[in-house]
C-alpha cells in the first residue's frame, strides 16, 4: 500500500498552513515595522501568524481521526507524546532559570517550535526502536 | 507477539506490499506485525486470520504460550 490516504491530506494542509503562515508573518512584520498598526486592530494582526500554527495542530488531530492504519497511527502518537514531553520539559526548565534571572527572557512561541523539533525526535525514536526490532 | 505470517505469507509467494495491499495497511504494519515489534487489534487480527483462511490461534501465539514453546 502506498502513502496512506490520510498522511496526504495531513502533509496538504501543513504546507497550505505553513505557506499562509510564512504570508501572514511577513505581512504582519511589513506592517509593524512600518508603524501602520495601532489600537485593538494590532492585536489581531499580531495574533494572525500563530493562527496557522493553531491550524497544524489542528491538521496533526484530524491527521490522527483519519489515520486507518493503526500501527502508523500508533507511532504517530508515540511520536507526539514525545514530542510534548521535550517541548514541556525544556519550556519548564527554561522558566525557572529565566525566573533566577540565569537566562534571558524567551518568546512563548519557542514552545511550539520546540513541539515540531520534538516531533522530529519522536521520528527519529521511532526509526531507532524498529531498526532494534523494540515496539 | 509471535506469529506465523512471514511463513503463511511465503507459501503464498507473497510479498509484505502484497499483503499490505490485501490487508488495506502500509507495509510498515506487516513488517512490525511480522517482527512482533506490534500486536494488532483484534479487527485487524480477525481481518489477517480471515485472508489466510484459518483462526487467528494457527497464526499467533498466544504470549502466555510462548515460554511453552
Amino acid at each position: 500500500m502506498a502513502k496512506s490516504q490520510a498522511i496526504k491530506r495531513y502533509t496538504s494542509r501543513v504546507i497550505v498552513l505553513s505557506l499562509t503562515y510564512a504570508a501572514l508573518l511577513c505581512g504582519a512584520v511589513y506592517l509593524f515595522v512600518h508603524h501602520l498598526l495601532s489600537g485593538p486592530i494590532a492585536y489581531v494582526a499580531a495574533v494572525l501568524p500563530a493562527l496557522p500554527i493553531i491550524g497544524i495542530f489542528v491538521a496533526i488531530g484530524r491527521y490522527l481521526v483519519e489515520e486507518n492504519d493503526e500501527y502508523l497511527r500508533d507511532q504517530f502518537v508515540r511520536q507526539a507524546l514525545i514530542a510534548s514531553g521535550f517541548a514541556l520539559s525544556i519550556a519548564t526548565a527554561w522558566g525557572f532559570l529565566e525566573n533566577f534571572d540565569l537566562v534571558p527572557h524567551v518568546y512563548a512561541y519557542y514552545a511550539a517550535i520546540l513541539w515540531f523539533a520534538g516531533l522530529g525526535l519522536g521520528a527519529c525514536v521511532n526509526k531507532f526502536q524498529a531498526m532494534r526490532g523494540e515496539p | 507477539m509471535k506469529n506465523r505470517l512471514k511463513v503463511l505469507r511465503a507459501e503464498r509467494d507473497w510479498s509484505q506490499g502484497d499483503l499490505a495491499d490485501r490487508l488495506e495497511v502500509s507495509r510498515q504494519s506487516v513488517n512490525a506485525i511480522e517482527t512482533g515489534r506490534y500486536d494488532p487489534s483484534l479487527p485487524l487480527a480477525f481481518k489477517i486470520a480471515e485472508l489466510f483462511e484459518l483462526s487467528i490461534e494457527q497464526i499467533f501465539t498466544s504470549p502466555s504460550k510462548e515460554n511453552d514453546q
